[in-house]
């Protein structure tokens, strides 16, 4: 499904570098967690996957189902099936909710060569999800995201990620400003789309969400690379031990 | 150098005065109004076209704009009219009447006169009504806008307009289209009188079609509320007209009275929508809206002037503007609060969406404020599309030009829907996709 492969990358503005060698294969059906400390370059990784262009391509590259995603622009990785959750996603006043989803599903579908979604079938698919969810009609009333507290805005996405079906969901901290029962309908809703068609990466910085999204595979990220990899047991002894070793092991 | 000396008249200027004079002896009106169209025009002899060097001009130099001065336009006939309405509608199939002005005068044979009357709205046509007793009242001005360049144009050189009252009490059903259309070439230059009586309501749409020649227009509507009354106007400034297009509002509130207005421009080179309001009567509130978009080297300016003269009313002042390619954009907003004028609540925003390098906006909101119990603020901003929100949607799937319209439309929607008349909403928001499709 994915392979990235000696990814470097900078920021264009200040050439300063965040990514220094990443190697990571993602199969199908693989629910991968990314964890590590503040600035190791996880939340880069996210966004270069998605195709936001404040970053620098050095070295490497990434190839989404034999493609080379770096050539596509961010609407046509989300057309093949890229989907970014954001860690805050963002507030649109004056894009309604609703209209805001019919668009950006129809657009996947156009520029998929597939027909447009008929209104009273998009309404369907929309409530039932919604609900699953925990999201109010009142909600999708409103303007993306404005005025939406910090754990709407997180099943917010978890909605939009289930309505749009794609084949690999980033989620950047979707963990991060949730209590536990958001984090438990959160969790629910991901493992809901889990599917041997789907591949997910996972970025937290807590092993926590990690006991409701059990991964297959758990890396650490350190200093822009990817500096271990193992089971879901990984995770449990990260929360023990902290990143410490990591962070000095990417120094040394 | 001597302040009488005459000024070196351009060569629109030196068109128009030569105009004014061989057409002189076919105006209408009476004495009065003709010695009132000689002061206009004596003015304009005087102190040219309004320019730069004029405050309320600064930013938008009529004067360097018009390099020449197109003739009046001929009367046309209700077919030629026709033809031209029929080829442009603006409001598409909205319920309303419709009162119609070619080439500068009112057309009763096609428009909706006896179905207003049974409405309570008179119509009657603004040229007769200058030859009337009441003639050169009809010309008179505000305070606030003594010595206007605009108007005094309009003075000079008015062809004919409408006048509509409506009955006390009366509550029109259906909007009425103040249809202005030019059919062939030349400028019109219009006023129309608008009187609605105590506890009246009305709704207007005023449009302008078939305004593609390179003459120019001239358009004042005068607005007379009276006490509890309800005056609604749309005014919709498109097409791609090349010569100058100014319009002037003079609003009067009586007591508890309500004026709602939004002035939407897309297209034209060069507009100027300029409103002079008045507060007569305590309790009252106006609500003015604009929303501008502009490309090209196009000029538009919204301009406005709110009197706060009597205590205890409200005004609220909220325009939108996006510019593209090298267009300049202008808003001027003062509110004056007379020293008396206490628990004034004022409140003006202008914000600028700039979709390239190019355009240029200048804001300019002022409050000027002489009572000390009042409540009033202004705000102005000037932006460019946000990138993260950009990425947002585009990470979603919308493609780079559908993710701008939408974040355009979403910018300017707030306008349009704070201003909250369903009727024209989804037909405005139209108006703004149509713009934005056509963006090279």
């Amino acid at each position: 499904m994915l392979e990235i492969k000696n990814l470097h990358a900078r920021i264009a503005e200040d050439g300063k570098e965040i990514l220094r060698g990443v190697n990571l294969t993602v199969n199908a059906g693989e629910v991968h967690a990314i964890m590590g400390p503040n600035g190791s370059g996880k939340s880069t990784l996210s966004y270069i996957l998605a195709g936001k262009d404040d970053y620098e391509i050095t070295e490497g590259e990434i190839l989404f189902n034999g493609e080379n995603l770096l050539e596509l622009g961010p609407d046509e990785r989300a057309a093949a099936g890229v989907f970014l959750a954001f860690q805050y996603p963002i507030e649109i006043p004056g894009v309604a909710t609703m209209e805001f989803l019919k668009t950006a599903m129809n657009a996947q579908r156009r520029a998929r060569g597939e027909t447009e979604m008929t209104i009273p079938a998009f309404m369907k698919a929309v409530k039932e999800k919604a609900a699953d969810l925990k999201v109010s009609m009142d909600m999708l009333k409103r303007p993306l995201n404005v005025g939406f507290s910090g754990g709407e805005k997180k099943r917010a996405e978890i909605l939009q990620m289930s309505l749009l079906e794609p084949k690999l969901c980033v989620l950047d901290e979707t963990d991060s400003g949730l209590d536990i029962d958001a984090l438990r309908i959160v969790s629910e809703g991901v493992n809901k789309l889990r599917s041997p068609e789907r591949s997910m990466i996972v970025i937290t910085h807590y092993q926590r969400l990690l006991d409701h999204i059990v991964p297959d595979v758990v890396h650490v990220m350190s200093r822009g690379r990817i500096v271990k990899t193992g089971g879901a047991d990984l995770a449990l002894e990260l929360e023990k031990s902290g990143y410490a070793d990591y962070v000095e092991d990417a120094a040394a | 150098m001597n302040a009488n000396t005459p000024i070196t008249h351009t060569q629109a200027e030196t068109g128009l005065i030569a105009r004014y004079d061989s057409a002189r002896a076919g105006f209408a009106g009476t004495d009065a109004v003709i010695a009132l169209r000689d002061a206009a025009a004596e003015q304009l002899r005087r102190k040219g076209l309004p320019h730069r060097r004029v405050e309320e001009y600064k930013y938008t130099d009529l004067r360097a704009f018009m390099k020449s001065s197109a003739r009046l336009s001929a009367a046309a006939s209700a077919d030629e009219a026709r033809a031209v309405l029929e080829a442009s509608d603006g409001f598409g199939d909205l319920g309303r009447y419709r009162i119609v002005i070619a080439n500068g005068r009112f057309v009763e044979a096609l428009s909706d006169v006896a179905a207003l009357a049974g409405e309570g709205v008179t119509v009657t046509d603004f040229t007769e009504a200058l030859g009337g007793d009441n003639g050169a009242a009809l010309l008179a001005i505000p305070a606030s806008a003594e010595g206007d360049g605009t108007l005094a144009l309009n003075t000079a050189f008015v062809q004919g307009g409408v006048m509509l009252s409506v009955r006390e009490g009366a509550e029109v059903s259906k909007p009425v289209e103040l249809l202005h259309v030019v059919a062939g070439e030349g400028a019109q230059v219009t006023r129309c009188r608008i009187a609605v009586a105590p506890g009246a309501k009305l709704k207007l749409l005023e449009t302008f079609a078939g305004n593609t020649s390179s003459g120019e227009t001239n358009a004042v509507f005068d607005y007379d509320i009276a006490d509890s009354a309800e005056l609604t106007v749309t005014r919709l400034i498109d097409g791609d007209g090349e010569g100058a297009r100014l319009f002037t509002t003079l609003a009067r509130l009586g007591s508890e009275a309500r004026f709602h207005t939004l002035g939407f421009i897309a297209g034209p080179s060069f507009v100027r929508n300029q409103q002079f309001v008045a507060f007569a009567g305590e309790n009252s509130e106006a609500r003015l809206f604009g929303v501008t978009m502009a490309r090209d080297k196009a000029l538009a300016d919204q301009t406005l002037i709110v009197d706060h003269a009597v205590p205890n009313c409200s005004s609220r002042e909220f325009f939108k503007t996006v510019l593209d390619d090298e267009a300049r954009g202008v808003y001027q907003g003062r509110i004056n609060v007379a020293p008396h004028a206490q628990k004034t609540d004022g409140e003006m925003m202008t914000q600028a969406l700039l979709l390239s390098e190019g355009p240029e906006m200048a804001n300019k909101p002022e409050l000027e404020i002489f009572a000390d119990d009042v409540l009033c603020a202004h705000g102005a901003t000037s932006g460019q599309i946000d990138e993260d929100l950009l990425f947002y949607l585009r990470a979603r799937g919308i493609p780079e030009d559908e993710a701008k319209t939408l974040l355009v439309l979403a910018f300017l929607s707030e306008a349009i829907e704070e201003f909250g008349e369903d009727d024209v909403t989804g037909m405005l928001e139209e108006r703004v996709r149509a713009w934005l499709a056509a963006r090279s």
